[in-house]
């Protein structure tokens, strides 16, 4: 017996690639959104990962640092060094924000990590690709190479200016966005810093205050603009973890003692891929529901036009002694087959077009294999109709009125 | 004739009616009719006489009211019973001849007539040589790897009739087959029919309108609202 369903494509092929190719456009948008999931779950692991901590120590009741803002004194990390199992705890600041350079600016976020030797510190870069890292204090810059910036490159933050020293790769926080490191410092400063006009108004305006402006208590005022202009809090705590420590006792340890709130490696991930990306990957799994609905009714409606197109020979078939089976089979295979057009031609679209996309996308085996299943899971659905439609054709109407 | 009469096609009292109650139509009103192997008959009468009715009755498309068919020593219709598989029926005895060709339009000529026996279990080879074998009797062997839609209406009808032969089924239905065509090519088909059913045995029906061919049966029924007149033809010699 010949394969009917083959022999017809073969005879229309140029319809049957073109919408397989259409299809397969359909197919590579959603391998893609996948993807783009994927990437956001990925990048905030790199993140947990390349910040190299076992324990976030954050504002209690927040859900800092990334996903809530979070804000702890910058002493608090002398207190938790005490602590049974705790190797190391250093501050760190995060804030998002467009860093300028000469004219243009990009979106990154800015990290300030506590000085102290390279690979000692939790926050640190782990390694670069190019450069060192930051040596000194103040005023250098260890950037990610995403944000397109070299070496030795001037950048403005704030009012302040720093010497780009390093590039590291993938380095991005959780919503993509590529990292810059700068020192502690800098970064409170940063985050606190008002411009001049704003400076010089508010240090008006407590000059204007009897309270705090006593001419009997000499110092007073100076004292109380001194703590006014110096930010002494930080977001998060990193700490690490000396071997043979669980990270739950030593968290629950801090908590008892340091009344803060402190999550593991874990806890953290669950914040990162259940509530600060969850709404995003709600919005994803719309687009995929929307593209499958839209990739069925496109091989549904293609399949069911092939058929119409065929009733009359379908009636002849029939009506020759052809089985429904072999009938059915033959609108099953081409909508197999449409399908198999459509995944191969979107497989290679999303592969060759996932480098492209300003966000990281991640296109992974289980996706692409789902991604298969569910194509051909549509495409049988979609041809029901069709096999239904054929099915009912009488073979009487072959012969005619 | 003789020899053969309890043998071809034989349909007795049968009754098609369409629809219930007050808007039943009966089709056909008691028809009887009976085709020896190697017979040619016409079928002729005014539209909405029951024509096609009778041949989807036949053809086993549609299962009569009442009334008895038998193919060859075989009852398939009897007052309600009928043959369980009646696609087996169609494709083992029955060949279906149309006015338009419907030839299947993804398959080329030898695949179109070598698809039947393919159906019935056939080795593709074993079918196609079948196809091409009835294509060079029909002399239309030279056009055997052509798809359907580069043939003139000629070839397609006699593709169309190798397709209805390739079976070598015991009755051939041919609904109005020589409509499309000229004059020369009708009888050329006329001739065909002829040929296959002294070659083959082959009991075969022509509905037909057509004044050119009429004059060939040597035995014709007449339908009328449903009722059978049979009649003697002219018989008119078939040589070119
Ligand atoms: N499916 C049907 N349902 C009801 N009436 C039908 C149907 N098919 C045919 N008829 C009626 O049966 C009669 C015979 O029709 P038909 O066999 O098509 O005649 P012919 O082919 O000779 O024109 C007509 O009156 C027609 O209206
Ligand atoms: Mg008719």
């Amino acid at each position: 017996m010949i394969s009917l369903a083959s022999r017809d494509i073969l005879h229309g092929w140029g319809k049957f690639v073109f919408t397989g190719i259409g299809l397969g456009l359909l197919i590579g948008v959603t391998l893609v959104m996948a993807g783009v999931y994927r990437g956001m779950v990925d990048d905030g692991k790199a993140l947990l990962d390349n910040s190299g901590a076992d324990l976030w120590v954050v504002q209690r009741d927040t859900l800092g640092p990334y996903a809530e803002s979070s804000s702890v004194h910058d002493d608090t990390y002398r207190g938790l060094l005490g602590l049974r199992g705790v190797e190391r705890a250093a501050n760190i600041t995060y804030l998002t924000m467009q860093v300028r350079k000469g004219t243009q600016d990009v979106r990154a976020m800015v990290v300030g990590i506590t000085a102290g030797q390279p690979g000692q510190v939790p926050g640190w870069p782990p390694y670069l690709v190019a450069g060192r890292q930051i040596t000194r204090g103040h005023y250098e810059a260890v950037a990610d190479i995403a944000t397109g910036f070299r070496i030795g490159d001037r950048l403005s933050i704030r009012r302040n200016q720093y010497t780009v020293v390093g590039l590291t790769r993938r380095m991005v926080s959780s919503s993509g966005d590529p990292m810059v490191f700068i020192p502690l410092k800098d970064a409170q400063e940063a985050q606190f810093l008002k411009d001049n006009d704003a400076i010089w108004q508010s240090r008006r305006r407590t000059e204007a205050n009897p309270a705090l402006n006593r001419p009997g208590v000499p110092g007073l005022l100076d004292a109380v603009l001194a703590s006014q202009s110096t930010n002494p809090y930080v977001n998060a705590v990193l700490v690490t973890l000396e071997p043979g420590y669980a990270p739950d006792e030593v968290a629950d340890s801090i908590r008892r003692w340091q009344r803060l709130t402190v999550y593991t490696r874990a806890q953290m991930e669950d914040i990162l891929v259940g509530k600060l990306i969850a709404t995003s990957a709600r919005q994803i799994g719309m687009f995929l529901v929307i593209l499958a609905v839209v990739s069925a009714a496109i091989v549904a409606f293609i399949i069911y036009t092939l058929t119409m197109d065929k009733i009359r020979e379908i009636a002849v078939l029939k009506l020759i002694g052809t089985r429904n089976r072999t009938i059915a089979g033959m609108i099953l295979q081409q909508a197999v087959a449409l399908g198999l057009i459509g995944f191969v031609v979107g497989k290679i679209a999303a592969t060759f077009s996932a480098p492209f996309f300003p966000k990281y996308v991640l296109l992974v085996p289980a996706d692409t294999i789902a991604g298969f299943a569910a194509v051909m899971i549509i495409c049988v659905l979609a041809s029901l109709v069709s096999i239904r439609l054929a099915l009912r054709v009488d073979p009487a109407e072959a012969i005619g009125g | 004739m003789s020899i053969h009469a309890g043998r071809g096609i034989r349909i007795e009292g049968l009754v098609k009616r369409y629809g219930h109650g007050d808007t039943a139509v009966d089709a056909l009103k008691g028809v009887n009719m009976h085709v020896a192997p190697g017979e040619v008959v016409g079928l002729i009468g005014p539209s909405g006489s029951g024509k096609s009715t009778l041949l989807k009755c036949l053809g086993a498309v549609i299962d009569p009211t009442a009334g008895r068919m038998t193919l060859g020593d075989e009852s398939i219709f009897d007052n309600g019973w009928k043959v369980r598989d009646l696609r087996a029926l169609r494709r083992d005895k029955i060949g279906f001849v149309f006015q338009a060709p419907y030839l299947i339009p993804f398959l080329n000529v030898t695949d179109n007539v070598a698809l039947l026996p393919m159906l019935a279990g056939i080795p593709n080879a074993a079918a196609r040589a079948q196809a091409l074998a009835l294509l060079t009797a029909l002399d239309i062997q030279h056009r055997a790897e052509a798809m359907p839609s580069q043939l003139s209406g000629g070839e397609q009808q006699r593709v169309a009739i190798a397709r209805g032969l390739v079976n070598r089924p015991p009755v051939i239905l041919a609904d109005e087959p020589t409509a499309p065509l000229d004059s020369a090519r009708a009888m050329a088909v006329v001739r065909i029919l002829n040929d296959m059913a002294s070659q083959f045995q082959t009991a075969i029906i022509v509905v037909t309108h057509d004044e050119k061919i009429i004059p060939t049966f040597k035995r014709i029924y007449h339908i009328r609202d449903g009722v059978t007149h049979e009649e003697a033809g002219e018989g008119r010699s078939l040589s070119a």
